[in-house]
């Protein structure tokens, strides 16, 4: 397998992304390791093929969005939006995330191994989202499909507005968002969520979780409800 | 968007390298507020009895060629007080040994373009318009020594671009604040503040925030009371970094809206908006790399 590094305390970001847009997606190398990020914005954005690519130390905002089939890492933090409107394949952050982690992500895996920040998976569209900290308030707001794991607590107001996504829990939650509710977890919900932590590299017991969901109420306009939900 | 930072030394002998070590963190932040810079640093107090104000000419006629000498034999002649001067082209440090409000009053009466910057035993503050890289080479920043200090860069979105408006906002004596964000309800703390005879020089949201906590203050609130009124009371978008003497202070707005990073090591806390203001700091590779979480109160102690 072939690695190459770029060190971008010498190389620019631009030449690292044009490299993983052009020479990477031809498959002339398989891995590539970025050193000295030193919180650059846009490492590794919009990848579009199958290639592993491992940042050392700490990312910038929107590192690996718009993901589509790569495998990155992070061994730092990552800053605001890491891995939005990601489509495919993985992003892994050993270290924290700042806030808006995994926004709107239509599919792939985001991990974060530490805490992400407010609003973790706002607007998730599909993809899935393992956090092995807590996240912030407003985490999985008006979320429409895809799964969130938060092995830590949760903030203020999670799942505002929250459409067919379904969040799992393991610690304590400051307030359910409107609409949210817990419900009972069922042989499934264990499954899927041992299936996420196994992919994630997190030790859990997968039976610790909490289910929460949807009501459904906010899904269609109730004349009586006099703006109280 | 704006950018903050701040960089507070625990070893002693780091304090000769407090300028160095906080420029390339101002110029990080050019991205985030390329229009105007300035800072706040603290250090080793005068005497209970004497005071400096950092003065700025650049709004005056004379602007860099400024008489700061004249202006000390002046006061000299008129208030018998000899004045140290310290100048450097549009910005010089007047100590004293008098009320500075006998002094400040005298300086506005005479020359009323000229801009008192700050009032303190500790404090020395400089900001100007212009990227941080000219504003930190314009005023020397990196041969800056002191145990800690405050910065800012501005992109400016709620006043206009001028140097009195840039950040540090100062209010009383020996306080700063710098933010990042924006107020919705900067006039009503005016407007509560005014009749209680608080002066505002600007019409920028900051400068609200500044003179609301240091009322606080003054009436004699600790600095963690005077925060968590400034929770109850101020409405927006904000992180803000604070200066007093011997302490740096840091909040964020429930909504954590406006970014802040923090790097602490055995040597230093470093804050800045971003980490790539910090990527350059020594050992910073092993420091303990933090997000602050909204509502909630960071202070370090000099």
């Amino acid at each position: 397998m072939e690695r190459l590094t770029f060190d971008l305390a010498t190389t620019s970001l631009r030449e690292l992304n044009t490299f993983l847009h052009t020479d990477a997606r031809e498959g002339k190398v398989e891995a590539v390791t970025v050193v000295n990020p030193d919180g650059a914005h846009n490492i590794a954005v919009g990848l579009d093929c199958p290639i592993t690519v491992e940042v050392v130390g700490h990312a910038g905002y929107y590192a690996g969005g718009m993901n589509k089939s790569a495998t990155i890492t992070i061994t730092g933090s990552a800053g605001t939006g890491v891995g939005e409107n990601m489509m495919s394949g993985k992003v892994h952050v050993k270290g924290f995330a700042s806030n808006g982690a995994g926004a709107s992500a239509h599919g792939g895996l985001l991990v974060i191994e530490g805490d992400a920040g407010l609003r973790c998976g706002i607007s998730l569209k599909g993809g899935n989202i393992v956090v092995g900290g807590s996240v912030g308030s407003f985490s999985a707001f008006m979320a429409q499909a895809g799964t969130m794991v938060i092995c830590g607590d949760a903030g203020d107001a999670l799942g505002d507005s929250l459409y067919e996504a379904v969040l799992y829990v393991k610690g304590s939650v400051k307030s359910l968002g409107a609409d949210a509710q817990f419900e009972p977890m069922t042989d499934a919900d264990i499954a899927t969520v041992a299936g996420l932590l196994d992919k994630a590299g997190l030790d859990h017991d997968p039976k610790a979780f909490k289910r929460i969901a949807s009501q459904r109420s906010l899904y269609h306009w109730n004349a009586d409800a006099n703006q109280e939900y | 968007m704006c950018g903050i930072v701040g960089l507070l030394v625990k070893t002693p002998a780091l304090r000769e390298r407090l300028g160095e070590l906080m420029v390339p963190m101002l110029i990080g932040m050019t991205e985030r507020g390329p229009d105007s810079a300035g800072l706040a640093v603290f250090g080793q107090p005068l005497p209970e009895s004497e005071r400096k104000i950092s003065l700025y000419s650049g709004l005056t006629e004379d602007g860099a060629d400024f008489n700061w000498l004249g202006l000390g034999h002046e006061l000299k002649a008129h208030l018998g007080v000899s004045a140290q001067v310290e100048a450097k082209g549009n910005h010089a440090v007047l100590s004293f040994s008098l009320a500075p409000e006998v002094v400040k009053r005298w300086v506005k009466e005479h020359y009323p373009r000229l801009h008192i910057l700050s009032t303190g035993r500790s404090i020395d503050l400089y900001k100007d318009i212009g990227t941080p890289a000219e504003v930190a080479a314009r005023y020397g920043f990196a041969g800056l020594k002191g145990s800690h200090l405050v910065g800012h860069t501005r992109m400016a979105t709620e006043s206009a671009v001028t140097p009195d408006r840039a950040h540090p906002f100062t209010a009383g004596e020996d306080f700063c604040l710098v933010h990042n964000g924006s107020l919705s309800n900067p006039n009503g703390i005016r407007r509560m503040l005014e009749p209680r005879g608080i002066r505002f020089e600007t019409d920028n949201d900051t400068e609200a925030a500044c003179r609301f906590l240091e009322w606080r203050l003054r009436e004699g609130d600790d600095l963690e009371v005077a925060l968590q009124k400034g929770f109850e009371e101020l409405d927006g978008f904000y992180t803000f970094l604070m200066g007093t003497p011997d302490k740096l202070a840091l909040i964020r707005d429930p909504f954590a809206c406006k970014p802040a990073v923090v790097a602490e090591t055995d040597d230093y806390v470093a804050i800045a908006s971003e980490f790539r203001s910090l990527a350059h700091l020594p050992g910073v590779k092993h420091a303990h790399v933090f997000e602050p979480a909204p509502e909630e109160m960071y202070v370090w102690n000099a």
